[in-house]
């Protein structure tokens, strides 16, 4: 089923058609040809070898761990892996590109042809599971930062991120509309943060996307592109796509044409403007660099690659499917992998897939977002989590207690058995007493019991509710239940 | 005693291990030299001082018993190798005045071997040139006059020009030099001294300033064959900072010196025999052919078919190298900077590079950056690249009939500076014997074999087979020992 997104335009509707590409930061200590660190934020020019600083003389050397991370990454989006594959260099001239010349992956790159899936989402307009391609992914140096408010006239240059590794992953134009875009993105930037290859940090710049958009009625070849660089959130690549589409819609139907240009998204004004078009588009002379071999990998590095990839989202989400954990709270789940982490070191702990994952999504987040905290630094761990699911497995207090217990356990960090214990909260299964208390309820409410037997069986429910309250909530609701079904004949 | 400065590395080394003198006299010797050769301009900058400390710490060595394989051996050292704390100017403007704060791999190993530094010899301009014409600080001449009376200076070849000339005034007995396409073979051939470029990725390239760097090799340059081996056992070795390093041992090639060649076979290529060339060149390769057989050796002709296109792919795959090397002097953060008042970007770019960059430097990368623009890459620098695998499968399928190659190392003997400034043309020819082995990363050295009529030095050149430099300078040592090169060049300057 295809997305019904389109524009309208004066004469008719008109479908979008988008690709990404999108660079992400590798996670590692060290730049891709050099061993300078890579932390964010560090005070300008303190993390610059003399490779990144591109120093007569220096050689770059490839970051064994970057190479892996792509790998990986590439295994991920069960992607063509390419055994051999070799660096090139992109040869322009800026301030922030200390050798002159990027090094990237033009002819030979290390990933091939993959895909990724995103999930249906009827509100957001995807109707169904949606394949999108992914033309293939390459490593390459990222250069430094221009700062233009330092001086009067003149610019400064910071090259901490010189060197720095990105994968560019570049997306086959399979996308059509802004949700499907925005939902690519997010689905790799999990995949990224699963694999542990990216932090997926958008606001960081850890993630950014070149968003290529074309409009053509249904049905016609590819539109004229344009591209618009360095998106750096998802809503910006959705804002961009629907106001690049809208502008190229309204040039078209006005007699103009759309020109391949690279445009800059400015977020405060939510609009594109070109930067250059294709006439001036650099020739970047790219040719293979000579200060390195090709990259060839062997069996045992690809084989350790695949080893050490976790369980992906996808058969995380079937598993849990499986497990008999709803569709909703699956995609809750398995969206971000530290929520994922967390949920399944709560099923190793013995917890009930299904009333688990109810607890998680309600319960913890909930309580989570009221305290303002990620999963990752949860007051409650997984093994007191799964203690105190357990108490109400098997029916030691009630849920309605547990509610009571996990607060505490958030105050005072206690686990559920001790504050159980101490606070008395163990429900009673103590027939005695609970049928004391029924009768004394059935006497008080003569009338309900009429009505009740004259067919209001909706009454059964007040009665309950009583019981409960009269045993303050620790009465086992089975036995209140079957108890008062006795009494009520 | 003898006069130090005549004594060859394994002499100075030896004479030193034995107590037949001090490393300090022996560095004083050689400063003096260095001091009272200015006419030659070998040198860029004189290091004095370092040649002095390291003797003296030479002589410590020897009195503590922990002598280093080059202990109280000074040398020159290219001026395209960084030296920490020491001017690095590959003979350009653009890098005047630029210290490094780090030591290149090669000049590292060998003062960690024990060596001192006499200065940092003249260069042609990042290496580019075969006169040393091409250098921001002047040319170096070579100490050789023709004996014809005249004085005419003459070009000590290049780019590694300030070595050879200063090896061959004594004014160092050993050198490093950098060979792309001939520049440690042509030079030495000009000045009557040996010199071998290794395997590429023998020596480590890292904090040598990079001219093409698929072809840029390190290797020494000295006054005979084993100073040779001594000098390459001490700069060659597997370097993890240098992605095209070889990860080998280093073989004991000194040790394993031998003119013996039977069971040998030399290779000549019957497409160096070039039409109109110099007959003396040719009459010292057919004395060569006759000394490698006196040494044993079965001689064959063999075919190395591409030759004719190594030259014109060697100019185009250096520069187009080089283009994207020189890219990183950009005035930004080192190195010369040309800022007119009122200037963008682009204009301090542009000042920068006009101003730093000498006509052949110019020239190369306006070359290099068009062989590799869109449109004429594919006509130019991948089909320059096919003619680079052809000339590798040359040798390759050569090398299946024959240990070494033997030919000349250059067409011509040392020209007169000037002469050939003109025409880069006729200068790029220069190279046509040395280039092949350059494309195919192949060891090759250049050895004295004869005087020709204007009583100027000619050098035979020996490829070997990858890595087999042993093969290389065994057959070196054979002509070495046959051909009796002891003309030296007549004190004038």
């Amino acid at each position: 089923m295809m997305s019904d997104y389109r524009i309208k335009g004066e004469t008719g509707e008109w479908e979008v058609v988008i690709g990404l590409e999108v660079h992400a930061q590798i996670t590692t200590n060290a730049k891709l040809f050099s061993g300078a660190a890579t932390a964010f934020g560090a005070e300008p020019n303190t993390q610059v070898s003399l490779v990144d600083a591109a120093m007569p003389g220096m050689l770059p050397v490839p970051n064994r761990e970057c190479i892996r991370q792509a790998v990986r990454t590439g295994m991920a989006i069960e992607a063509q892996i390419n055994r051999w594959s070799r660096f090139d260099r992109k040869n322009y001239f800026y301030a922030d590109l200390p050798q002159g010349y990027q090094i990237s992956q033009l002819y030979h790159p290390l990933v091939g042809e993959g895909s990724l899936t995103i999930a249906a989402d009827e509100k957001a307009g995807i109707p169904a599971d949606k394949a999108i391609g992914v033309e293939r992914i390459h490593v390459e140096q990222d250069a430094g930062k221009l700062m233009h408010d330092q001086h009067p006239t003149m610019s400064y240059v910071d090259l901490n991120r010189s060197g720095v590794a990105l994968m560019e992953i570049v997306s086959r134009p399979d996308m059509r509309s802004p949700a499907e875009a925005g939902a690519y993105v997010r689905k790799l930037r999990s995949i990224l943060r699963y694999v542990g290859s990216c932090d997926g940090n958008m606001e960081e710049g850890s993630m950014r996307a070149d968003v290529n958009v074309s409009v053509r009625k249904p049905g016609d070849e590819f539109g004229t592109r344009t591209e618009t660089k360095n998106v750096n959130s998802v809503r910006f690549v959705m804002a961009v796509i629907e106001g690049e589409a809208k502008r190229q819609v309204a040039l078209i139907e006005s007699g103009g044409t759309v020109v391949q240009e690279t445009r800059l998204y400015d977020p405060d004004r939510n609009e594109t403007r070109s930067m250059r078009s294709k006439e001036d588009a650099h020739d970047y002379r790219y040719f293979p660099d000579p200060d390195l071999l090709p990259l060839e990998l062997d069996d045992a590095f690809l084989e350790e690659c695949r080893d050490s990839l976790p369980e992906l989202p996808d058969a995380k989400r079937a598993r849990y499917l499986a497990a008999g954990i709803s569709a909703y709270n699956a995609d809750v789940l398995t969206a971000e992998v530290e929520a994922a982490r967390w949920f399944d070191a709560l099923l190793e702990a013995g917890a009930k897939p299904a009333a688990a994952a109810n607890w998680v999504t309600s319960e913890l987040f909930g309580a989570l977002n009221r305290m303002g905290r990620d999963i990752s630094d949860s007051p409650v761990s997984p093994e007191h989590a799964a203690e105190l699911l357990g108490l109400v497995a098997d029916g030691t207090i009630s849920g309605t207690i547990a509610k009571q217990v996990f607060e505490k356990m958030l105050e005072s960090g206690d686990a559920a058995s001790v504050i159980v214990e101490r606070d008395g909260l163990k429900q009673t299964s103590d027939t005695g007493a609970i049928e004391a208390e029924i009768a004394k309820i059935l006497t008080a409410n003569a009338d309900k019991v009429e009505q009740y037997k004259g067919g209001k069986e909706a009454l059964f429910g007040f009665f309950v509710g009583q019981t409960m309250k009269a045993m303050q909530g620790k009465a086992n609701p089975q036995v209140v239940n079957e108890l008062l079904k006795k009494a009520l004949g | 005693m003898t006069e130090l400065t005549n004594l060859t590395v394994a002499q100075i080394r030896d004479g030193h291990r034995a107590g037949d003198f001090s490393a300090v006299e022996v560095a004083e010797a050689f400063n003096a030299n260095v001091a009272g050769a200015k006419a030659l301009n070998a040198f860029i900058v004189e290091t004095p001082d370092h040649a002095i400390e390291a003797a003296k710490a030479a002589d410590a060595d020897r009195a503590a018993g922990t002598l280093k394989p080059l202990s109280g051996v000074p040398i020159g050292m290219k001026d395209l190798f960084a030296t920490n704390g020491v001017q690095t100017t590959a003979a350009s403007h653009m890098l005047e005045g630029f210290v490094p704060r780090y030591e290149s791999t090669v000049s590292q190993k060998l003062w960690d071997a024990g060596c001192g530094m006499l200065g940092k010899l003249n260069l042609d301009q990042f290496a580019m040139g075969s006169s040393n014409e091409t250098s921001y600080f002047g040319n170096v001449i070579s100490p050789w006059r023709r004996k014809d009376g005249g004085n005419a200076a003459l070009a000590p070849g290049g780019s590694s020009g300030g070595s050879s000339s200063a090896i061959a005034a004594r004014l160092c007995p050993a050198a490093t030099g950098t060979d792309t396409g001939g520049s440690i073979r042509q030079p030495a051939a000009f000045t009557g001294i040996s010199g071998i470029k290794p395997t590429y990725g023998r020596c480590s390239r890292w904090g040598i300033v990079a001219f093409a760097s698929s072809l840029d090799q390190a290797g020494p340059m000295a006054r005979d064959v084993r100073d040779c081996a001594i000098m390459l056992e001490n700069m060659a070795g597997f370097d993890p900072k240098d992605a095209t390093s070889l990860d080998m041992a280093v073989p004991n090639w000194e040790a394993a010196l031998s003119s013996d060649l039977k069971g040998k076979t030399v290779g000549i290529p019957k497409e160096y025999r070039l039409e109109g060339i110099d007959p003396d060149i040719d009459a010292m390769w057919d004395a060569g052919i006759a000394m490698l057989k006196d040494a044993g050796a079965d001689v064959v002709e063999i075919s190395l078919p591409h030759t004719k296109y190594a030259l014109p792919a060697y100019y185009i795959i250096a520069p187009a190298e080089a283009s994207s090397n020189l890219a990183r002097y950009d005035g930004v953060r080192y190195g010369l900077r040309d800022l007119p008042q009122g200037a963008g970007l682009q204009d301090m770019y542009a000042a920068t590079r006009a101003d730093g960059f000498g006509p052949e430097v110019k020239r190369r990368i306006m070359i290099g950056t068009y062989v590799l623009s869109a449109g004429f890459y594919d006509a130019y620098y991948t089909q320059a690249q096919k003619v680079r695998t052809l000339i590798s499968r040359d040798f390759t399928a050569a090398f299946e009939t024959c240990d070494v190659i033997l030919a000349p190392t250059a067409p011509s003997a040392a020209f007169g500076l000037g002469e050939k400034m003109a025409d880069p043309l006729a200068m790029y020819l220069n190279d046509v014997f040395a280039v092949p082995a350059s494309l195919a990363g192949l060891p090759a050295m250049s050895v004295p074999a004869a005087l020709n009529r204007e009583g100027l030095p000619l050098g035979l050149q020996i490829i070997g087979k990858a890595f087999d430099e042993q093969g290389v300078l065994n057959a070196g040592l054979a002509i070495e020992e046959r051909a009796g090169f002891t003309a030296r060049a007549e004190k004038w300057w």
